[in-house]
């Protein structure tokens, strides 16, 4: 037997074939552990952080829309030329006080509450606040019936009339669901602030700050501590993680 | 009191058929907008980003709460053993059901993704009152499909009352539900007070009481068939009790309104210089709605006739649908105050009073949810005992002399 070639070369056949099959059912999952280790994108969101977001309306001011601007580029967002039913994700808000006089001009967008009203009341779970505190619609399950819209004391939904266009792989619409801002959330998996953000210190005023509050060493939690901040109808008490200073 | 015997809908097959044509003809023009307003896109509505509900859901929400009301004459017959009503339960039922599919349709159809039906069916958040909703509306159905079954079935009538308790307890979970849709709703001053739950009830009783009248009286007088003076009365009487809760509850919404200072604002829009809303609440839903028939029906009690008590339901709906569309639209046309004490401008339109007129296609899905529940109604009476054969004073008066 022992002098038997064939049965020698089937023998070797047998162990590289083992090795080989091994190889390929271990290999593809070495690999992709090494992707996903590799790459922030695929990380697991973690509680650890919050996102939020502080704005300085004492450097903001009327003429510039640059954030707004932005948003639109950054997200596809495309009128129609119907101003009540083209979507707005941000907004510049002109205020003015109605005993001093005084006015001031800031950007208000989905204020990403920790007890997002939206959130509750979504019949189908559509709307939701990942473990870093963003609020998004999942566009796979809504339904468009627009309860959140009813539901958001900041007006900062809105519902998609028309059939989208120019849309960006990242930030997908759709006719007849429900959007808002998402704190530009593919920009900051892969490590970047929102566009926003990032135009308003490029073209605008440098008012915005985005970081994560748990951080006390982030930028937005010492301005915090330095100087405060306030929430847009915090006496509702759904802990907004937008933050203003100077309102 | 005589026995009841029921019978189905007694008309000659052409009759039959060209009536059931005529009302799927409109039940077509409510599919025909539903199909234009999601092929366009809502853009060809009234709606927008700011008026976000529009007349669907006057409508829709009209019908559903009419349609829980509609079912209280059967309870006040097998819940509370009124057996002037007992004759009148089963076309309750079937009023009931075929009032809540008309509105459920309605809503269903107003989707801004009605295709994912199947969704809203299996994908459940149970922190959201709506999501509820869902298991009310379909539970509705399912318990007075079970308690007509208990009328109309000897061999389960034992179950009867079982199954009209069951019954009427549902229909006041289904009432608070939509009520508390919007008093849930704490984004906004209309709303925001659990008020609502008990205003809904109060306001079902009334427009479900309104509509079973009037087609009571439809059926009978087509027939050449006279109620019974006793039962008008009854009936009569029954719908001012309801008008004058309705009114309670809302000098209550109001005034709780008006009592919490950040509530005032909403209140001045709505009662005094909200324009049409100010018109359709004083006008329309007080006065039409509330105080004539009132003074219809409890100003000539001995001379309550068919003809007078038929006059104020009318007046009742067209005060409800008001009442609703006052609640709904005049609710979200007024601002939110995202900061309280200051002056607000934007090119979302903060800080505007908003204006909204509906577009045909809203109305005709609406008129459309409303022959849905009509073909529902023709087509049950037709093939099932549904109407009581005689509802003369021998049927329905318990004080009646053999």
């Amino acid at each position: 037997m022992s002098n038997c070639p064939t049965s020698s070369s089937r023998r070797q056949f047998l162990n590289a074939a083992s090795v080989l099959g091994a190889g390929i059912v271990i290999a593809p999952g070495i690999t992709l552990h090494g992707i996903s280790e590799a790459k922030a994108g695929t990380t697991a969101v973690t509680s650890k952080v919050r996102w939020g977001l502080l704005v300085d309306a004492n450097k903001c001011t009327t003429d510039c829309t640059a954030c707004v601007s932005a948003c639109k580029t950054e997200n596809g967002l495309e009128s129609h030329g119907r101003d009540e039913s083209d979507p707005q994700w941000i907004r510049k808000v002109e205020l003015r006080d109605k005993g001093s006089g005084r006015t001031q001009s800031l950007p208000v967008m989905c204020q990403h509450c920790d007890e997002p009203p939206c959130v509750d009341v979504c019949p189908t779970g559509a709307s939701f606040k990942r473990a870093d505190g963003i609020v998004l619609v999942d566009k796979h399950i809504c339904i468009g019936c627009r309860y959140c819209m009813m539901a958001c004391p900041y007006k900062a939904r809105s519902f998609v009339h028309e059939t989208t266009t120019n849309q960006k792989s990242y930030a997908p619409r759709g006719k007849g669901t429900v959007e808002s801002c998402t704190f530009c959330v593919h920009r900051v998996d892969a490590g970047r602030q929102p566009a926003c953000v990032e135009a308003c210190h490029k073209d605008g005023k440098g008012a915005m700050t985005f970081g994560d509050l748990k951080d006390p060493n982030s930028d937005i939690s010492k301005k915090l501590v330095a100087h405060g901040g306030s929430r847009i109808r915090g006496d509702l008490g759904l802990d907004p993680g937008v933050r203003y200073q100077g309102v | 009191m005589k026995p009841v015997t029921y019978t189905r809908l007694q008309l000659p097959s052409s009759t039959f058929y060209v009536r059931l044509a005529v009302i799927l003809a409109v039940v077509l023009v409510g599919l025909g907008s539903a199909w234009f307003m999601e092929h366009n896109g809502h853009w060809v509505t009234g709606m927008n980003n700011q008026i976000v509900w529009g007349m669907p859901h006057v409508f829709a929400v009209f019908l559903i709460v009419a349609a829980s009301g509609a079912l209280n004459v059967a309870s006040i017959g097998t819940v509370f053993g009124r057996s002037t009503y007992k004759p009148l339960g089963r076309l309750s039922g079937l009023l009931a059901i075929a009032l809540l599919v008309g509105g459920l349709s309605v809503l269903v159809l107003d989707l801004g993704r009605p295709d994912r039906l199947i969704v809203a069916m299996t994908s459940y958040n149970f922190s959201s009152i709506f999501a509820w909703n869902i298991f009310l509306y379909t539970g509705f159905l399912g318990v007075v499909g079970l308690y007509l079954w208990t009328m109309m079935d000897r061999p389960v009538n034992v179950y009867n009352k079982a199954a009209g308790l069951l019954a009427f307890v549902w229909r006041l979970g289904l009432t608070t539900g939509t009520g508390l849709i919007f008093g849930f709703l704490v984004a906004r001053e209309a709303y925001d007070s659990a008020v609502m739950a008990p205003l809904f009830i109060s306001m079902s009783f009334a427009f479900g009481l309104a509509i079973f009248i009037l087609l009571l009286a439809v059926l009978y007088d087509a027939a050449g068939q006279p109620m019974a003076a006793y039962l008008v009365r009854r009936m009569g009487r029954l719908l001012a009790i309801f008008v004058a809760a309705v009114q309670y509850f809302v000098i209550v919404q109001h005034l709780t309104g008006l009592y919490a200072a950040k509530h005032t604002g909403v209140e001045h829009f709505i009662l005094l210089d909200g324009g049409l809303f100010t018109v359709l609440f004083w006008a329309v839903q007080v006065g039409v709605g509330g105080l004539i028939p009132l003074a219809m029906l409890l100003g000539n009690k001995d001379g309550l006739t068919i003809s007078r008590v038929c006059w104020a339901a009318v007046l009742v709906i067209v005060g409800g649908l008001a009442q609703v569309y006052v609640i709904i639209i005049g609710g979200q046309a007024y601002p939110l105050e995202l900061f309280p004490g200051m002056e607000i401008s934007s090119s979302f339109f903060d800080g505007v009073r908003h204006g909204y007129a509906p577009s045909f296609a809203e109305i005709g899905l609406g008129i459309g949810g409303c022959a849905i529940a009509a073909t529902i109604i023709m087509i049950g009476m037709r093939v099932l005992d549904f109407l009581p054969k005689d509802l003369d004073d021998k049927t329905v008066n318990p004080h009646h002399q053999i």
